[in-house]
């Protein structure tokens, strides 16, 4: 198993170890997961797939949550799309 | 679209947490052919969440084993949906949707965090005490970080245990419950000798973290992201700087599913000795009947497990235990019941429903939940209430309504293929909640 995978968040790439998550890596690349219908961002709330806060685009599926998904090397993570 | 069928089950679980997994485990051992369902990707629930990871409490191993053991078939990854006709449920995954045929189901859903609003509660690292525990267990390096910990419930001191032994720095814990209500709750336990060692293991690891009582947080403050919280305590309130706020005002029951097939509801799902809903073939275990902690859940599951494989005088043999592991129940309900200052914390322009952004005074015309839904869009949004709605009942004293499938946000594809599966003079209603 390799110590660390890269996925990339918005075009950026970052690096994270196996078995964390997207909503994790979402909060190591600093970036907010979605801006709320005012425009406020947002960030994971309840960590267990109920609120809905830390969606994303993961490789073109929207409205994934990063909280329920792992980190899979080459992965695009898109916010707000 | 991929889509699954799976052979029917004697005995389908919904839930793989300590309910789910002892109700599997049970009915698996009384011969039954078993499937067990979970939206994660692992078993054992929110509280034994990657459980087959170092330091795992010895009794999620245990159950773990015996459901891995007890050859059940493991279904994680996989959200239950809807029910086009009785007996057949269907659920979606990453990789496609799941038809699941049933003869006897176990609901075994858990619960969920209670969330308040007040001013910031939405600002990034703003989250469920459960929540960034849960986040930390999934990769989020929490060393050094400094999380202050709020709301009510015993899960604060093992989150905040939790965190410390990561390496954090916990500058306080806020209960809301004042020292009396919980002198009555330590009263109530000495039935309980599990418990105390539980507590007693939690204040060795706390020993130097300030826990104040009758405290709350008022206000988060921050730019785009999280940088102080104000505690209010005592008439005083106290700004301090810190990364997380993690913040949970105790458990509220997950139970969407039950009402959606017809099971009778008052605020928990309504359940007979045997842990048999007001549907026939329909069982419920865990805290959908009542936040009652693990041990409750523990036993609910087996005796749910064996009433459903038939063994009722079996079943009958753990009712005393379950009597016991009820009187921790009442004594958590009493404890750390909310207080009614907490209604104030909310201000006119602070958010209530986050899916759909709308203010605490756009809902106070309102006098329901379904006035407030149809008007402000309030509930309406990605969680279908499942934040907002417990929030708005301890605000307004609003109740939810009828639920409607699908009971999770569900893709297009996963909704035609269970229109084909249905009843032809059912009429579905996609998404409208």
């Amino acid at each position: 198993m390799p110590s660390s995978l890269a996925l990339k968040v918005n075009g950026v790439v970052i690096e994270v170890n196996p078995g964390t998550t997207v909503a994790v890596a979402m909060m190591l690349a600093g970036k907010p997961c979605r801006t709320s219908v005012t425009g406020m961002p947002r960030g994971p709330l309840c960590g267990m797939g109920v609120c809905f806060e830390c969606r994303v685009s993961i490789n073109g599926t929207r409205h994934c949550r990063s909280c329920q998904i792992l980190c899979e090397s080459g992965m695009d993570v898109r916010t707000d799309e | 679209m991929n889509s699954t069928a799976y052979e029917k089950f004697d005995v389908l679980v919904v839930g793989a947490g300590p309910a789910g997994m002892a109700a599997a485990a049970c009915a698996a051992a009384c011969g039954m052919r078993v499937g067990l369902v979970d939206d994660n990707l692992n078993l054992g629930g929110q509280i034994w969440r990657t459980a087959s990871a170092l330091g795992a409490p010895p009794e999620a191993v245990k159950w773990i084993e015996r459901v891995r053991a007890a050859q059940v078939k493991i279904l994680c990854g996989l959200r239950v949906f809807d029910q086009p006709k009785a007996g057949l449920l269907f659920a979606e995954g990453a990789e496609g949707i799941c038809e699941l045929q049933y003869d006897k189901l176990i609901l075994a859903t858990g619960a969920r965090e209670r969330f308040l609003p007040f001013p910031g509660w939405t600002l990034p690292n703003v989250m469920g005490a459960g929540g960034l525990q849960a986040l930390v267990k999934s990769g989020l390096p929490i060393h050094g970080k400094r999380v202050v910990v709020a709301g009510t419930g015993p899960l604060l001191l093992a989150v905040a245990a939790y965190l410390k032994n990561c390496g954090a720095e916990i500058p306080m814990i806020c209960e809301q419950a004042s020292w009396g209500r919980l002198l009555q709750f330590g009263l109530a336990l000495p039935a309980q000798p599990g418990k105390i060692l539980e507590a007693l293991c939690l204040k060795k690891e706390l020993v130097s973290v300030p826990f104040l009582t009758s405290s709350w947080p008022v206000a988060a403050h921050g730019d785009q992201v999280l940088e102080r919280v104000t505690i209010a305590r005592k008439g005083r309130s106290e700004t301090i700087a810190c990364d997380y706020l993690a913040c949970g005002f105790h458990l509220v029951p997950n139970t969407e599913l039950a009402p959606l097939l017809g099971c009778r509801i008052n605020e928990v799902v309504q359940v007979d000795k045997f842990q048999r809903t007001t549907i026939p073939g329909i069982f419920c275990a865990g805290e959908p009947t009542g936040i009652g902690g693990v041990e409750l859940a523990l036993v609910e599951g087996q005796i749910a497990g064996l009433a459903s494989s038939g063994r009722e005088a079996d079943a009958r043999k753990l009712f005393p235990k379950r009597e016991k592991a009820r009187k921790f129940s009442s004594a958590l309900e009493r404890a750390f019941r909310l207080r009614p200052e907490l209604r104030s914390l909310v201000k006119p322009d602070t958010l209530v429903c986050r899916c759909e952004d709308v203010s605490f005074a756009g809902l106070q015309s309102y006098t329901t939940w379904r006035a407030a839904k149809l008007h402000t869009r309030c509930g309406m949004g990605p969680c279908q209430g499942r934040v907002c709605g417990p929030a708005t009942q301890f605000l307004f004293h609003w109740t939810p309504d009828s639920v409607r499938p699908p009971i999770f946000p569900t893709r297009v594809e996963s909704m035609a293929a269970v229109s084909r599966r249905s009843e032809p003079q059912e009429q579905l209603i996609s998404g409208g909640h």
